[in-house]
């Protein structure tokens, strides 16, 4: 297992437990963090599981790929150099403990 | 408010969102979401894609059991609607008490033709249209060595991908002259073409089937042509196309041709009963349209959750939006190529990653692109949703 927290755009932060191998966007669903909507179900078709990673956290990542810059650029809320689509954030021991913060809308 | 009750018929995309999206915007009424199924709501385009792959069947399902608990979604599972009655408004399943609505919300989707095609009952021949069928075929899958499919569009194209990647042979057949005749530009069809003949798939195209046939203990032994001749098989998906589920509107009295009739807030000829998804004809670019697709079944969702939440009529105006993953190849489409007057394609099909556009009267009414996802993102954007809409409402969406 691994920790992530989620921050909602109150502030307000939850933590949870993430198997290994699963996505930072399945965490979310298992978890009832609404603000990840999961469109496409993880198959890099949407950009409703948009998050913006902590700067605290963005070296541990992998880049994304072409195709998920590409598709960010669909997000809804504004897209930043943290941003990612939460389904292709697997987790691994080298990210327990991220943070991810929620944005405002996904559609 | 008044404590209202939602009965939403049918757990698929359409459905399953309509329920989350009521609850996200504030909907304080009881809400019943109802699944002939005995499994959880779960998603369906993985069954011929990822799942295969050995995707886990909890990551298949939408949500957790607790997520309905928590969201006070009362899902009721292995529920047969058999009627509607609408002077006492409520749903009547085959058995039990029947539940009774305030609004009534038909998500009850399609079904595969696949039974229209004699031997279609053999043992080794599958559909893929529900969990069982995905489960089965995986297994059988296994040992399967002749692989048929029949029927060339995005579910069969999918599979055959998958089963070739898996060394398997791989005979599709198709009846019409191209593939994915009803859902992509001929240029696309001829690409996909090659694609699948260079990965080592047999194609036959302008070949109807016959029929399946069986050997000893019924297990299907080949595909019988239209000619006569026999493409030998252990295992074939039958994927044709499908009908909209609409037999309960019909039994109930509503409007219904290819699909519910519905106006463009989705509402049937009953104003209390709404349709979404694969089972709705809704008007689209002066004609109407059935879209089977997660962004039209997840876009009338949350047109239909926002009328009742708000209490204002919220019309659908999202453009269909559609994939389809085939070994590597990520297509991606917006809006509907048919009606259109010219194509025009950007960069070159030889280099595997190139968009079509389609105009009609010299709008661009729908862009297909093959890995190129900055070509889609942009398309989003860009399709002209004017059909749908005064284009005043469409930018406004």
């Amino acid at each position: 297992m691994a920790k992530i927290t989620f921050v909602r755009r109150t502030g307000q932060q939850e933590t949870v437990d993430a198997e290994m191998g699963t996505s930072v966007m399945e965490a979310a669903l298992d978890n009832d963090i609404d603000e990840i909507v999961a469109e496409c179900g993880g198959s890099m078709s949407c950009a409703t599981c948009h998050v913006y990673v902590d700067d605290k956290d963005l070296g541990r990542l992998a880049p994304p790929s072409d195709t998920e810059i590409a598709m960010l650029e669909g997000a809804a809320a504004p897209v930043k150099p943290s941003s990612r689509l939460s389904c292709q954030l697997t987790m691994t021991a080298g990210l327990d403990g991220i943070t991810v913060f929620l944005p405002e809308e996904q559609y | 408010m008044t404590q209202a009750q939602v009965v939403i018929v049918g757990a698929g995309h359409a459905g399953f969102t309509a329920a989350a999206s009521l609850r996200r915007n504030g909907y304080a009424g009881a809400i019943a979401l109802i699944t002939a199924e005995s499994c959880l709501p779960y998603q369906r385009p993985p069954l011929s894609k990822g799942y295969l792959d050995g995707l886990r069947e909890d990551r298949l399902s939408f949500r957790p059991e607790h997520f309905y608990e928590r969201k006070g979604i009362e899902l009721l599972r292995a529920y047969r609607v058999e009627e509607i009655d609408r002077t006492a408004k409520a749903v009547v399943p085959a058995s039990g008490e029947s539940l009774r609505y305030d609004h009534l919300i038909l998500a009850t989707g399609s079904t595969p033709q696949a039974a229209r095609l004699p031997g279609n009952d053999l043992d080794g021949v599958f559909r893929l249209h529900r969990r069982a069928d995905a489960d089965a075929l995986r297994e059988r899958l296994v040992t399967a060595r002749e692989v048929v499919i029949v029927g060339g569009g995005f579910i069969g194209l999918e599979f055959a991908a998958h089963a070739r990647g898996r060394g398997k042979n791989v005979t599709i057949v198709e009846a019409a002259d191209r593939l994915m005749a009803r859902a992509v530009t001929p240029v696309m069809s001829e690409f996909f073409l090659r694609e699948h003949v260079s990965a080592g798939s047999r194609v036959l195209l302008d070949t109807p089937v016959a029929r399946l046939v069986g050997g000893d203990g019924s297990r299907v032994q080949g595909v019988e042509l239209h000619d006569g001749s026999l493409v030998k098989a252990d295992l074939v998906v039958v994927g044709v196309g499908v009908r909209a589920n609409t037999g309960l509107a019909e039994r109930a009295g509503l409007a219904v041709n290819d699909g519910v009739l519905v106006d463009r807030c989705l509402r049937t000829s009953d104003p209390d009963i709404f349709a979404i998804g694969d089972c709705a004809s809704y008007p689209y670019r002066n004609r109407r349209a059935r879209h089977e697709c997660v962004e039209n079944a997840v876009g009338q969702a949350h047109a239909v959750a926002g009328t009742l939440t708000s209490g204002e009529s919220q019309p659908y105006r999202r453009t269909p939006v559609f994939w389809s993953d085939q070994a590597d190849l990520k297509l991606q489409i917006v809006g509907d190529f048919s009606g259109s007057d010219r194509t025009e394609v950007i960069s070159d099909p030889a280099g595997r990653s190139f968009s079509v556009n389609c105009y009609r009267d010299g709008a661009l009414i729908a862009v297909e692109s093959v890995n190129r996802p900055s070509d889609h993102v942009a398309a989003r954007k860009l399709v002209d949703r004017s059909g749908c809409s005064s284009p005043a409402q469409a930018e406004g969406s």
